[in-house]
């Protein structure tokens, strides 16, 4: 489970989350959408600890992850994350940027994971590009492959940072498919999004963000459906 | 107008000597790039470091090793040293001057090269529950020795040609101190220092080709 409690980030001056609450139960799909800037990035990269907060707590399975004494190359192992500009390690060919944390961090022997990256590569459609390096790719397979990278950690839960918004429009659907297949098999995530009508496919509840702020949140029938919130309904329809 | 006649016959008879005092010259330079090229990695990371302290360290030594003769830096080491009662040999008086100079020019040119590695690169290595250290090694490192390599392989030309300033603290055994002893048995200086100056292009040119050798894995993409 993930507890977000009231918290506060800044930037120097400029605050950007502004006091969110926000709690994701296992097995859970929550989706986060709003304008840019409106802080949802940034909450999401708290979660694992790759920002400082500077107020209010986020425990993920009741650890805190904003404490100094919490390990938090540990506590990343089981949070996958994958980002908008998919950031593939250029000079690994695929199967070893699949390999490597599960080699290094988690200290599997090299049959072991290469079988697991061979698994988890087959399983996003990357069976045929094992050897190949990530410059080679399609800006959709990179980012399938970065799924696969996080997925080889076997993470309890997993993050999406627009995954798809540095895509050509072609390529979205491969990667939403993923996508999709994970949430399916019952992969508690959080997405920021800016696919409305994937968020309202996948999403158990939606959220709203505005000004750093969460607006608006319940199922996604509702929030993307049926919006009570003036900002909300704007939003929908500017993206439309 | 012009009647100096070259006599090689003398200079190839010292070529023995002279080739093994290439092999002290060609490890000199080989060892100071080795350790220059580990402590400017380090100096680099330091010097993005939070800690004042260690950022201060690296800035200090890339300032005072590129803006200092190194010629006064052997010198210092060597008889700087000496008077403080620390006596080194003139060899390891060379090879820790060059390594100093080595090490912060090569500080300066890892800092280009680490802004050139995207800043999001150290993220998901973090992310995937690498420790700094490990996103260092296995993914920063890799990727900006690949950017900073012509710029290495010079620095590698210039190690080995600096290994010749080992004459000013009494080095004899390596390519110019062995030249040098000829030259004054013998004042057949052009003979003498011409071929010792092709065998310098040749160690030269035989460390890059071997730097190329061994950093095939960082061309592979």
């Amino acid at each position: 489970m993930i507890e977000i409690e009231n918290v506060h980030k800044s930037f120097g001056d400029l605050e950007v989350v502004k006091g969110v609450s926000l709690t994701v139960d296992k097995g859970e799909v929550v989706s986060i959408i709003g304008g840019s800037g409106s802080g949802k990035s940034t909450l999401l990269m708290c979660i694992n600890g790759l920002e400082p907060i500077q107020k209010g707590s986020i425990r993920v399975d009741g650890i805190e992850v904003h404490d100094r004494a919490t390990d938090l190359n540990r506590l990343r192992q089981k949070i996958g994350i994958v980002f908008q500009q998919w950031n593939a390690f250029p000079h690994l060919t695929v199967l070893e940027n699949v390999m490597l944390a599960p080699r290094k961090v988690l200290g599997k022997s090299k049959q072991d994971a290469e079988a697991l990256a061979v698994k988890q590569l087959e399983h996003v459609g990357l069976g045929d590009k094992l050897k190949a390096f990530p410059g080679k790719l399609s800006g959709g397979q990179q980012q399938r492959m970065a799924i696969a990278r996080a997925l080889a950690m076997s993470p309890d839960y997993m993050l999406f940072d627009e995954a798809t918004s540095a895509l050509d429009p072609q390529l979205v659907g491969e990667v939403l498919d993923t996508m999709r297949m994970l949430a399916e098999d019952g992969m508690t995530m959080v997405l920021v999004t800016h696919e409305i009508r994937f968020a309202r496919d996948v999403s158990d509840r939606v959220a709203f963000f505005c000004n750093g702020r969460v607006h608006e949140i319940g199922p996604p029938d509702q929030v993307i459906g049926n919006p009570v919130q003036p900002e909300t309904a704007a939003f929908l329809k500017s993206v439309k | 107008m012009f009647d100096y006649s070259f006599q090689w016959r003398p200079a190839l008879r010292a070529l023995p000597d002279m080739l093994a005092g290439a092999w002290v010259t060609f490890e000199t330079a080989a060892l100071s790039m080795i350790f220059g090229v580990l402590i400017a990695l380090v100096l680099t990371v330091m010097r993005q470091a939070p800690n004042r302290l260690l950022r201060g360290v690296g800035n200090g030594w890339v300032s005072i090793a590129r803006n200092t003769p190194s010629l006064f830096q052997i010198y210092i080491l060597y008889f700087g040293l000496g008077s403080l009662g620390l006596h080194v040999s003139s060899w390891l008086a060379l090879l820790a001057g060059i390594t100093f100079n080595n090490a912060g020019y090569l500080a300066e040119n890892f800092r280009g090269g680490l802004k050139a590695v995207p800043g999001t690169q150290m993220r998901a290595a973090r992310s995937l529950g690498m420790s700094a250290f490990q996103a260092y090694r296995m993914i920063i490192v890799p990727q900006l020795l690949r950017i900073v390599f012509y710029p290495l392989t010079n620095q590698m030309v210039w190690a080995v040609l600096m290994t010749s300033l080992g004459v000013v603290v009494g080095l004899n055994n390596d390519l110019t101190g062995v030249t040098q002893e000829y030259n004054v048995k013998t004042f057949r200086t052009f003979e003498y220092f011409a071929l010792a100056a092709l065998l310098y292009y040749l160690i030269a040119k035989l460390i890059v080709g071997l730097a190329r050798l061994l950093s095939w894995r960082l061309f592979r993409y």
